[in-house]
C-alpha cells in the first residue's frame, strides 16, 4: 500500500503584530492525517477560514516550512526538518491548483506560455515536443489547444481558466494534485463542470486529489477520505460518506445544521456565537469547547485526542457517542 | 407595491453602449423578501444599483421608472432622481464587501452617527445605537472598535444593524454573506429574517447560492444574460420551476446523501454585445426548438403569480 498522504506532529506558528505586543497563532496544531491506498483517492479538508486548510496545503507544496513536524505525499518526505526533496522529482509528485484562477495566471503573459514552461522545466521536453504534451492535458479537460494558443486570462470565464490551471497541473503526470477551494469563485451553474472533471481525471490519469473546500455537498459528492478542521486542530476524520451521514464530532454536525440546503430548512434557533479568534486559537483544551453544548470542565482544561472507532474514523472529542 | 416599468440599463463603454439590464417589467408586493440569482454578469448588481438610484457615469437609465413603495413628506411620488434624499433612511444597501465599505480610520461609532437626522444629538443616538447593537447579538464594545479588529461575520452584522437602524421601508442586499462560512452566514441570514418579520421592510436580496435562496426568500427572480426569465413564489420556483434555466441551476448542485450524478450547466452565457436573437438561453437549453432561435419570449404568466420566459414552459407545467 502506498502512503498517499500521512501528517505526523504537524505544528505552524504564525506571529501576528508587533514584536512586544505580538500574538502567536497556532495555525496547524498538532495535525495528524493518515491516508494509505493502491487506488487514486480524493481527500477533501474542510472548515471555516482560518481553521489551517490553506497553510496544510502550503506545507504539503512546500511554499511554507512548518514549525515542526513532517509530512509525506506518496512515500516522498516533503517537509520536515532538513527535508530538500529534489525539485524536478517533487513537482512531478505534487501539482497546485488555486482559488482564483485569474490571479493564478498574469495578466500580461498568454495563458500557454505557463503549459510551455511547465513542460519544458519539469517534463524537461523541447519546444517542439511541449506542444504535443499541451495538446494532450488540454483535450483530457476538454480544451483545444488552438482555442487556447495565444490568449490571455480576460479571453477566457472562469470555469474555463480554471480547467486549463487544471491542464498545466496535469502536464508532469503528478500523483497528487492539491486543489485550494478550485471552485469558489466560479459560477454555480458552471462549478460541477470542474468537479466532476476531477473525477474523470481521477480514473483516466489515477491522480489523486486534495480538495480543499468550505462546501461539504461537493465534498460528499466527491471524496473518499474527509477532514474536518477547526482552529488549527483535525476535529474529525475518516470516510466521506461515514463521517457526513453520521457525523459525531459537535462542530461537524454544527457545519452540516448551517448548510443552505434546497431540501430542508433551517431550524430558527438561536446559535452560540465564537469568541475572539485570536483567544480561541490558544485555548489549552479543545478549541471549541466555548460553543460546545456538550463541554465540560475536563474540555476546558485537556485536548481531546483522537478517538478510533469501528468504523475507521478519528473524533478528537471527550464525549462523542 | 413596488413597481418596475420596462427598465433597461446601459453602460458606456469605449466600444458603445451595451444593456446590463434589459426590459425588465415586474411588480413585487412589499413586506416579503425578494431573492435575485443568475450568474454573474447577468444583470443582479446593476438592478440593484438602479433600484437604489445610485445612477451616474458609465451607468445610465434611457428607458423605463420605478414606482416606489413610499411618497415624499409632501405626498409626491418618490422616483429614481430624488431616492437619493431617503438613502439609509428609507431605502438601504447592505454591501457584499464589509470590511472595503466601512471607513477603516475611524471607530464604527463615528460611522453610525454619519446619517444623523437634523436636530438629533450625537450622544443619544450612540445610545440608541448601542442598545440595538446589542440586540443583534453583537458585544457593546464592537460600537467603539475600529473595524479592523472585528471579525467578518461581526462587520457584516455592524452592516445589518446600519441598514435596519432607521427601520427603512426598502433594504437591498447584494450577496451580502458571500464572504462568510457557513455557520457564520447561518447566523446573518437568520437574523436579517428575524428584522425583517418584525420590521416588514422589504429586502431585495442578490445572491448566486440557490441554497440560501431557498432558505430565506418568499418571492424568486431568476435574470439570465439581462433580462428577468422568472418570476414567482420561492416555494413554485423551487418545486415546479418552469425556466429550464431554473430547473438546471437548482439540479445542478449536489446533496449530502444523494448520490446522483450532477452534471453543471454546459456552454456560457451569450456576450452582452453580440446581436442577440431569439432566446438568451437557446445555445445551452435541452428542450430548444426553432421558434427559440428567431423569437424572443415574453415573461408571461402560466400560473398565477408566476411567471416564466420560455417558449417551451408549458412543457414544464
Amino acid at each position: 500500500m502506498k502512503t498517499v498522504l500521512k501528517t505526523e506532529n504537524l505544528h505552524k506558528v504564525y506571529s501576528l503584530g508587533s514584536f512586544l505586543r505580538g500574538v502567536k497563532i497556532n495555525a496547524l496544531d498538532d495535525v495528524n492525517l493518515r491516508v494509505e491506498s493502491d487506488q487514486p483517492v480524493i481527500i477533501s479538508l474542510v472548515g471555516e477560514s482560518g481553521s489551517g486548510k490553506t497553510t496544510l496545503a502550503k506545507v504539503v507544496l512546500r511554499l511554507i516550512e512548518p514549525s515542526s513536524g513532517s509530512a509525506v505525499v506518496y512515500d516522498q518526505q516533503v517537509a520536515g526538518k532538513g527535508v530538500r526533496p529534489a525539485k524536478r522529482e517533487f513537482l512531478s509528485t505534487v501539482q497546485p491548483i488555486f482559488q482564483n484562477p485569474f490571479e493564478a495566471f498574469s495578466s500580461y503573459r498568454t495563458v500557454d506560455s505557463y503549459l510551455e514552461r511547465t513542460a519544458m522545466f519539469v517534463n524537461g521536453l523541447s519546444r517542439t515536443q511541449a506542444v504535443g504534451a499541451m495538446e494532450e492535458a488540454l483535450a483530457s479537460v476538454g480544451l483545444k489547444f488552438v482555442d487556447v494558443k495565444g490568449k490571455y486570462p480576460n479571453q477566457f470565464s472562469g470555469g474555463e481558466l480554471q480547467r486549463v490551471s487544471v491542464a498545466r497541473a496535469l502536464i508532469p503526470h503528478p500523483q497528487i494534485i492539491i486543489a485550494d477551494e478550485p471552485v469558489s469563485m466560479i459560477d454555480a451553474s458552471l462549478r460541477m463542470n470542474v468537479i466532476n472533471l476531477f473525477l474523470s481525471l481521477k480514473q483516466k490519469f489515477s491522480t489523486s486529489f486534495l480538495y480543499i473546500t468550505h462546501d461539504l455537498a461537493t465534498a460528499y459528492y466527491i471524496s473518499d477520505y474527509l477532514a474536518v478542521m477547526y482552529r488549527g486542530c483535525i476535529v474529525e476524520f475518516g470516510e466521506a460518506r461515514i463521517v457526513l451521514t453520521n457525523p459525531q464530532h459537535p462542530y461537524t454536525k454544527l457545519l452540516l445544521e448551517s448548510i443552505p440546503s434546497t431540501k430542508w430548512k433551517w431550524v430558527r434557533k438561536q446559535m452560540a456565537e465564537s469568541d475572539i479568534e485570536t483567544k480561541e486559537y490558544r485555548f489549552v483544551g479543545c478549541k471549541f469547547h466555548n460553543r460546545c453544548s456538550l463541554a465540560q470542565d475536563i474540555c476546558i482544561q485537556k485536548r481531546p485526542l483522537a478517538i478510533k472507532k469501528a468504523d475507521g474514523r478519528d473524533v478528537y472529542c471527550h464525549f462523542a457517542e | 407595491m413596488i413597481k418596475l416599468n420596462n427598465l433597461v440599463a446601459n453602460y458606456t463603454t469605449v466600444r458603445g453602449q451595451v444593456s446590463a439590464v434589459d426590459g425588465v417589467q415586474l411588480e413585487i408586493p412589499s413586506g416579503i423578501i425578494l431573492g435575485v440569482a443568475g450568474e454573474s454578469g447577468c444583470g443582479k448588481t446593476t438592478l440593484m444599483k438602479i433600484i437604489y438610484g445610485d445612477i451616474g457615469f458609465p451607468l445610465s437609465l434611457p428607458s423605463g421608472n420605478i414606482e416606489y413603495n413610499f411618497r415624499t413628506e409632501k405626498g409626491e411620488p418618490v422616483t429614481t432622481k430624488n431616492i437619493k434624499n431617503f438613502w439609509f433612511k428609507r431605502i438601504s444597501y447592505i454591501p457584499q464587501s464589509s470590511m472595503s465599505s466601512l471607513n477603516p480610520v475611524i471607530r464604527v461609532n463615528q460611522q453610525f452617527v454619519d446619517f444623523l437626522k437634523d436636530g438629533q444629538r450625537k450622544a443619544d443616538v450612540l445610545a440608541q445605537v448601542r442598545t440595538y447593537v446589542q440586540e443583534l447579538g453583537l458585544p457593546a464594545e464592537a460600537v467603539d472598535a475600529y473595524p479592523h479588529q472585528l471579525s467578518g461575520g461581526m462587520r457584516q452584522r455592524i452592516m445589518v444593524a446600519m441598514a435596519t437602524f432607521f427601520q427603512p421601508d426598502i433594504i437591498l442586499a447584494d450577496e451580502p454573506t458571500t464572504a462568510l462560512d457557513v455557520v457564520v452566514q447561518k447566523g446573518i441570514l437568520l437574523l436579517l429574517m428575524n428584522l425583517q418579520e418584525k420590521m416588514k421592510n422589504t429586502i431585495f436580496f442578490v445572491s448566486h447560492d440557490m441554497g440560501v435562496h431557498y432558505q430565506i426568500t418568499h418571492k424568486m427572480l431568476i435574470m439570465y444574460a439581462a433580462k428577468a426569465v422568472e418570476y414567482g413564489d420561492s416555494s413554485d420556483v423551487f418545486e415546479r420551476p418552469l425556466h429550464p434555466y431554473t430547473k438546471l441551476l437548482t439540479e445542478s448542485l449536489p446533496t449530502i446523501g444523494d448520490e446522483r450524478t450532477r452534471q453543471g450547466v454546459a456552454g456560457r452565457p451569450p456576450s452582452l454585445w453580440d446581436d442577440l436573437r431569439g432566446c438568451r438561453f437557446a445555445d445551452r437549453c435541452p428542450l430548444v426548438t426553432e421558434l427559440c432561435r428567431t423569437k424572443e419570449p415574453e415573461l408571461i404568466e402560466y400560473r398565477s403569480g408566476h411567471s416564466a420566459a420560455c417558449h417551451c414552459a408549458e412543457k414544464l407545467l
